[in-house]
């Protein structure tokens, strides 16, 4: 057999190894996450929660409430106030114009889940493939890409969001496109590091000598490696995004009324805090359940894939860490942690 | 001498941030139609020669870059232009609007340093203690709150109930030092609390792993073998080490700090800046809100170097120059 053919060869084992690892770490993780209690309990809060929100158009059939509608008779009192929980089939009580509270908190919902995600998926896709070409391209593109890294990371986002209010008029694309300019860079941060430490692995070595191109490498032979830190961040990103929208929502630089936001809801209530503690309290609820639920999730899955995290803080291996971080280099979290497929990947092809 | 090196080149590269930020705020905001200003101006029933006689008072039909010129010699000057509504001069505007904003951020900026670390101090020395584990849920809860959903509870469960049984002493609204020092506090202590809180969550949890990761270090057992008191092991060796990467992390803080500002004065009606940027949204007054942008430029690049100069002294192994 030719060289290049027992190359072929063992590159093809090489992927085989990388599909079981890959399987049977996700496979591992999930076994350690079911046994997270917390974990569990915020996934299940979070179900529920996507579900009220599908489900917001039944609950208007069944209570005869559309979102936008006001009922000044029934949802006020005879001074024009808000009207408390359970009264005249209002659940949770009215808002400030006698529309009904819990159907607004529903589609409320809607607004924070779908910018939550939207804006994670862009930001995950745009700091993947920054901090992918910054990693391993390295010298000046990555100088270039680093900078406006860190320029993106110290701008005040409410002074960006204020500009294109003023600019472009406040409205949903705009809320995203803010938010999803803010939500890359971290990420892309993090994935510069990763790849750094995954480019001078062997695989990637005999990937180039096979003769693939800089792009195959960096999308076929190091993304995989970055799927499981790139999902804890992300799942530990949707929370920051569900609150940058319902700040910018309050100040009024978001959602437009009436559609309902829980930031906007929360800067009507503002005007009834003596007669209606519902009126802040339940969207203020909604709102940090939500956020509560990601961070404690995302924390759940990091811990789980990595389940040394806790102990390393005590443990040689962090030791070691801190040596390499003061010796100057990045601050790169090596592939003893966050990458659980590169290292045995490494090893299997060493063994074969 | 090499402090004063080091001051000129931050400074002037300093400058060079807020001229690219205040050009590209400039050309943000002016490129676009001017006729919407005028119109607003000018009132419903204008006929086209009003408007344009509005444009041409507002120096708004002249070519962009004359235009840029002008403004810029103004800025050089120190002059942030006009309102277009008042004929108030921005500066003028601005620092009448100052002081609530900068009662605001030295108090919460003081508040949420000291809650953080200290807190995070505690924790890591008390790893595992029903404090820590009590200071690690309240981190959590902190981290995903927003600024203002902690205000407006503030507001519900502090500021009403002692309102109604006769307690006046905390107020909304802004009242300045000049006023007696008690009423000032009175009034700041709740938007205090509200700005510092999340960010202390975030320092809470910094310095604690920091200080975790400090105590296994070698040279804190050998501290500790010399027989010193263990205070003096975490605070001489052990604290002034794990605050380093606390402090590099400030210089990226302020800029989200004056996120806050803006929420955290709408909240409270203090009538700050930030506040008062975010309503001059609506009539669409330019000039204030590109003064804001600027003012916010300047306040990041200094705060920045402050936090480069603290970060030099802590740390003996940075060389400023």
């Amino acid at each position: 057999m030719s060289l290049t053919g027992l190359e072929a060869a063992a590159a093809e084992v090489a992927t085989d190894a990388a599909v079981v690892e890959g399987r049977s770490q996700w496979q591992l993780t999930w076994r350690r996450l079911r046994h997270d209690k917390v974990a569990m309990a915020s996934l299940i809060v979070i179900v529920i929660i996507i579900a009220l929100a599908i489900a917001a158009p039944l609950f208007v059939a069944i209570t005869h409430h559309p979102p936008n509608t006001a009922y000044p008779n029934q949802g006020e009192t005879a001074a024009g106030n808000p009207v408390p929980p359970g009264t005249a089939g209002f659940w949770l009580g009215t808002d400030g114009t006698g529309r009904d509270l819990f159907i607004r908190i529903l589609y409320g919902a809607r607004i924070s889940l779908f910018v939550g995600f939207v804006t994670t998926a862009i930001g995950t896709l745009a700091g993947v493939a920054v901090g992918l070409i910054a990693g391993y391209f390295g010298g000046f593109v990555d100088a270039v890409l680093g900078r406006f890294t860190d320029a993106v990371l110290a701008f005040p986002y409410v002074v960006l969001a204020l500009a294109l209010a003023v600019v472009l008029g406040p409205s949903l694309p705009v809320i995203i496109g803010v938010i999803a300019f803010f939500s890359w860079a971290a990420i892309a941060r993090i994935v510069r590091g990763q790849t750094l430490s995954i480019k001078e692995k062997e695989y990637i070595e005999a990937a180039r000598s096979l003769g693939a191109g800089p792009f195959r490498i960096m999308f076929i032979d190091i993304l995989p490696n970055l799927l499981a830190p790139v999902l804890v961040l992300a799942t530990l990103y949707i929370p920051t995004a569900v609150v940058f929208e319902a700040t910018l929502s309050y100040l009024g630089l978001g959602i437009q009324p009436p559609t309902a936001s829980w930031g906007d809801i929360l800067a009507d209530a503002q005007n009834f805090y003596q007669v209606a503690w519902w009126y802040v309290v339940f969207p203020a609820a909604a709102l940090l359940i939500t956020t509560l639920a990601f961070n404690l999730l995302g924390d759940g899955i990091r811990d789980a894939m990595d389940p040394r995290t806790e102990r390393v803080l005590a443990g040689r291996r962090g030791r070691g860490q801190r040596r390499r971080r003061r010796a100057g280099r990045p601050p790169v979290i090596s592939s003893s942690s966050g990458v659980p497929g590169a290292d045995s990947l490494a090893m299997r092809a060493e063994e074969d | 001498m090499a402090l004063i090196g080091f001051l000129i080149r931050r400074i002037l590269s300093g400058i060079v941030v807020v001229w690219l930020v205040s050009t590209a705020a400039f050309f943000l905001f002016f490129a676009r139609p001017v006729d919407t200003v005028a119109r607003q101006l000018a009132g419903r029933a204008a006929t086209p020669q009003v408007i344009s006689e509005v444009i041409r008072n507002l120096g708004l039909n002249q070519p962009i870059m004359v235009q840029y010129w002008h403004f810029l010699e103004h800025l050089v000057q120190g002059n942030l232009g006009f309102s277009y509504f008042t004929g108030e001069s921005v500066d003028t505007m601005l620092k009448q609007d100052l002081p609530p904003t900068l009662s605001l951020v030295v108090g919460g900026v003081v508040l949420w340093l000291v809650a953080g670390l200290t807190v995070g101090i505690i924790s890591a020395t008390k790893a595992r203690s029903l404090f820590d584990r009590f200071s690690n849920v309240a981190v959590l809860i902190g981290l995903s709150m927003p600024v203002f959903v902690i205000g407006e509870l503030l507001i519900l469960a502090v500021f009403v109930p002692l309102n109604q049984h006769g307690v006046h002493w905390i107020q909304t609204g802004y009242s300045g030092p000049s006023q007696g020092l008690s009423t000032w506090a009175g009034h700041m202590i709740l938007p205090w609390i509200t700005l510092a809180a999340v960010q202390a969550a975030v320092y809470t949890r910094l310095s604690r792993g920091q200080l975790l990761d400090t105590l296994g270090e070698d040279y804190i057992r050998t501290a500790r073998s010399k027989g010193l008191s263990e205070r003096r092991v975490i605070f001489r060796h052990a604290v002034r080490a794990a605050l380093t990467p606390v402090v590099s992390q400030l210089g990226v803080d302020v800029g989200q700090l004056l996120g806050g500002v803006i929420v955290v004065e709408s909240v409270f009606g203090l009538g700050g800046i930030g506040e008062v940027s975010v309503q001059a949204i609506d009539t669409d007054n330019l000039p204030v809100i590109i003064g804001f942008v600027i003012i916010a430029a300047v306040f990041v690049v200094v705060a920045n170097i402050i936090v480069d100069l603290v970060y030099a002294l802590l740390d003996p192994r940075v060389r400023i120059a």
